[in-house]
């Protein structure tokens, strides 16, 4: 094992005699690109609905809650699947989320939430995850198709105008402030402040 | 016994509006010459079903008919759910959330227990809106219907 280990530590620390710098450096970079190309492949396909609808725990909670829900089906059929709400968009934010993701692998293994009952006791805590990042970042993954800027206020409901006119626009509010429970059942709402 | 004049007052407490629009459905003669409200379809038929129409959405409230009547919801209530963990309808309505959203508050009888006394939130009594409180479409109404309100009520009293 050890004499295996050393052999090739020689070979990767000695400098090439067979082959060209030129072989060594394009075909370095088109590896790099394979690598890159397959890394990032890889990763969005882990950013599909069909990826995180694969484990029990989320088909059957919250894939099932959000097909009664607007955010699947509505009147223009445009719809929002896991990834655009609860992944970032920005590469850099997106990897983190990623790198957090790791505590899911964890949770899908070990079982945290794979009955019913589980998933119920952990639900209100998982909503505050959610609603916290959203709350810290202003609604990012909202405004990735829902822009203020583009909201004709003036096509909305007399109560949904007013809303939007004195809180999303001032800046006072964001988005998951009021619109909780739009995707998924919400968790037991007494002990969230500003609900009721 | 003294029989009412008709009113052309509003219906009752469920106040479906009247569409300025053509109707379909009122009781129509099938081929039995029976009057149903499915239509004339022969019983191993089908009608044409009426076009679904939309929720009423303008937030203008109506006329109660009468004072203990639950007024009609004039919003879509779309997917609002209310049950053991959350009450859509009252994070607008609850008395702390007025301040935000200037939606009129639970009326105050929805926080007295079956004793009369006042509680200091909304009643299990109260809680399950859609008991009493429904949205409105904008359609006719599949009966007639000689519902009269308390005012043609008391006015005809008056006049007695």
């Amino acid at each position: 094992m050890l004499n295996f280990i050393k052999k090739y530590w020689q070979v990767l620390t000695r400098p090439a005699t067979g082959i060209s710098l030129g072989i060594l450096t394009i075909g370095g970079f088109v590896a790099g690109v394979i690598f890159w190309g397959g890394f990032n492949t890889a990763m969005e396909v882990t950013n599909t609905e069909a990826f995180c609808t694969s484990c029990h725990e989320m088909r059957d909670n919250v894939y099932a809650e959000l097909q009664t829900t607007i955010h699947f089906t509505n009147r223009s059929g445009v719809r929002a699947t896991c990834p655009d709400c609860h992944v970032p968009h920005q590469w850099t934010r997106k990897i983190a989320r990623k790198m957090q993701a790791s505590k899911e692998v964890w949770g899908h293994l070990f079982g945290t939430i794979d009955t019913r009952e589980k998933f119920q006791e952990h639900r209100l805590d998982l909503a505050i995850h959610e609603w916290t990042r959203l709350k810290a970042n202003d609604s990012l993954e909202c405004r990735n198709c829902h822009s203020d800027e583009s909201m004709d206020i003036t096509r909305q409901s007399v109560r949904a105008a007013e809303s939007h006119e004195r809180f999303l626009f001032t800046g006072e509010k964001t988005c998951i402030d009021c619109h909780k429970g739009i995707a998924h059942r919400l968790p037991d709402m007494t002990q969230v402040p500003g609900w009721q | 016994m003294l029989r009412l004049p008709m009113a052309a007052g509003s219906l009752l407490a469920a106040a479906l509006l009247i569409a300025a629009s053509l109707s379909v459905l009122t009781a129509q003669v099938s081929a039995d010459g029976i009057a149903t409200l499915r239509g004339p379809a022969e019983l191993t038929g089908q009608n044409e079903p009426p076009r679904m129409m939309p929720f009423v959405n303008n937030d203008i409230r109506a006329t109660r008919n009468y004072p203990e009547q639950p007024p009609v919801i004039p919003h879509n209530t779309d997917g609002y759910i209310v049950d053991f963990n959350s009450n859509k309808c009252l994070s607008c309505h609850a008395r702390s959330r007025t301040g935000d959203s200037q939606a009129p508050m639970v009326s105050i009888t929805h926080f007295m227990d079956r004793d009369g006394q006042f509680l200091a939130s909304v009643s299990p009594r109260r809680y399950f809106c859609n008991q009493c409180h429904v949205s409105q479409r904008d359609v006719k109404p599949l009966v007639g219907n000689d519902f009269v309100d308390i005012d043609t009520l008391l006015l005809n009293r008056a006049k007695k």
